[in-house]
């Protein structure tokens, strides 16, 4: 396969893809026949990015893998057309996902603990139904109350790469989290 | 240049609590510490917007930050005082105060009283007792500006946009979407039914009302037991129940698919019956 064919069908596949593709997806899913490596993939990607560098759609990379998505600098004339598309995050709920993804993994009254109020069923659920948190096992204590963690949707919702992108205002709580922070990065 | 402090009715009741009396206003630099008396400020125009703090801990860093305190040095007595009288004014605006925040107001007065009573000698690591609150405060914080650090990171739909393209002729060869049922269908196949059901009606017996509540539970307990969970919508039906039996199974089937426990999908027509077929199906 022709580099420039090899491009086309990566482009193509990144604009019709559901969400973001890792270079890992686009070997097994495009090229099952051809011989192609991680590496020229890579190479072709910085490729397409650098194509769309100054364009009104950029080629970002993400938790997940690669997106095409609108130029940031477009953000204010862009919205208008979708006023009511984007979510209004209160401040309970950004707060209590802050939390979240810092100090996960961890349970409900945990959070409870930091904020001082009680955490609504509400912003869980809406959490979990936006694919932003998940349920990430139980804690072995009486009860045993589910433990929380973000997902890879959250930080591509967030244009994040990685949790280790979250700035550092917290001691990174313990080994379980960075272990977790390493996990997810070689996912993605 | 006038400004006025928000919290300056504030200051009336306070009282000897208060340990600094804070200015009303500042007027070209100088303190104002009276209301001026020929001039009327309705009693809701400063109050601060109280139900705005997110909890106790909230309000403890917004009083903190207003005083121009450090957490690491935090003066529990004033701050304590302050506390009490917002949970007051909170009171008076009728806020549903939650627990938390007497939880709160306990844990300050005890803070207080303990940094009151002489240490007792023996104790070699007394620990400071505003400790504890003064790690939540600060982690609480932290926690402030991740969330807003959070909130202002680019975000889909809202900054940026996720490109999409189609193939079309992908697209094509996807299966349609079933059809998708308009009410005055549903409508006309319950006309259809009554009128059937006017074919089997022999004798009446007194019967018991039919609950749409057992209905509901009754038509989802048989669509678990049909092979792919759907059914007819004419199967659903009890003929023995008669004309209210249909007309409770119509109002379940209403309210399940208000309530997105089953979906209706309509099959091709039957032409030998001349009419059509709405597959009740189970939700996921």
């Amino acid at each position: 396969m022709k580099a420039q064919s090899a491009k086309n069908l990566i482009e193509a596949a990144l604009f019709i893809s559901d969400k973001p593709m890792s270079i890992q997806a686009i070997k097994q899913k495009l090229f099952t026949q051809q011989t192609i490596t991680g590496r020229e993939i890579s190479q072709i990607l910085q490729e397409l990015a650098l194509d769309y560098q100054d364009r009104g759609i950029n080629l970002v990379k993400l938790a997940q893998g690669y997106r095409f998505q609108t130029n940031s600098s477009l953000s204010k004339q862009l919205s208008t057309l979708y006023n009511d598309r984007a979510p209004k995050n209160s401040q309970a709920l950004i707060e209590t996902l802050a939390i979240i993804a810092y100090k996960q993994p961890i349970t409900r009254s945990e959070i409870e603990e930091i904020r001082g109020v009680a955490v609504s069923s509400s912003i869980i659920k809406t959490l979990l139904e936006r694919s932003w948190i998940k349920v990430t096992g139980y804690k072995e204590v009486p009860g045993r109350p589910s433990l929380l963690g973000t997902t890879v949707e959250f930080l591509d919702y967030f244009s994040l790469t990685s949790l280790a992108q979250l700035p550092e205002i917290l001691p990174i709580q313990d080994s379980h989290t960075s272990e977790l922070i390493t996990k997810l990065e070689t996912e993605a | 240049m006038i400004k006025l402090n928000a919290n300056n009715h504030m200051n009336e009741h306070q009282g000897e609590m208060h340990q600094q009396s804070l200015p009303l206003a500042f007027v070209r630099g100088k303190q104002v510490l009276e209301k001026p008396k020929e001039l009327y400020i309705p009693e809701q125009a400063l109050a601060v917007q109280l139900a705005n703090f997110e909890g106790p801990l909230d309000l403890l860093l917004y009083l903190i930050k207003k005083q121009k305190f450090d957490i690491a040095d935090l003066p529990i007595a004033p701050i304590t005082a302050q506390y009490l009288i917002y949970l007051e004014q909170m009171k008076e605006q009728g806020i549903d105060l939650a627990a938390d925040y007497l939880v709160m107001a306990a844990t300050l007065a005890e803070i207080k009283s303990r940094l009151l009573l002489p240490a007792p000698v023996i104790d070699e690591e007394e620990q400071d007792p505003r400790a504890e609150l003064m790690r939540k405060l600060e982690e609480y914080q932290s926690i402030k500006e991740a969330a807003s650090w959070l909130e202002q990171q680019p975000q889909i739909d809202r900054d940026i946009f996720v490109a999409k393209a189609e193939d079309i002729e992908l697209k094509k060869h996807a299966t349609p979407a079933a059809d998708t049922v308009v009410l005055s269908q549903l409508v006309d196949a319950f006309r259809h039914i009554m009128k059937r059901q006017a074919a089997y009606e022999h004798h009446h017996v007194e019967r018991e009302l039919i609950s749409c509540k057992e209905k509901m539970s009754f038509i989802l307990s048989l669509l678990e037991q049909q092979p792919l969970f759907s059914s007819d919508f004419v199967r659903l039906i009890v003929p023995a129940e008669g004309r209210q039996g249909i007309v409770v199974t119509f109002m379940a089937v209403l309210e399940l698919l208000k309530e997105q426990a089953i979906s209706i999908t309509l099959e091709a027509e039957h032409s030998m019956q001349n009419r059509s077929t709405f597959l009740v199906e189970k939700s996921a």
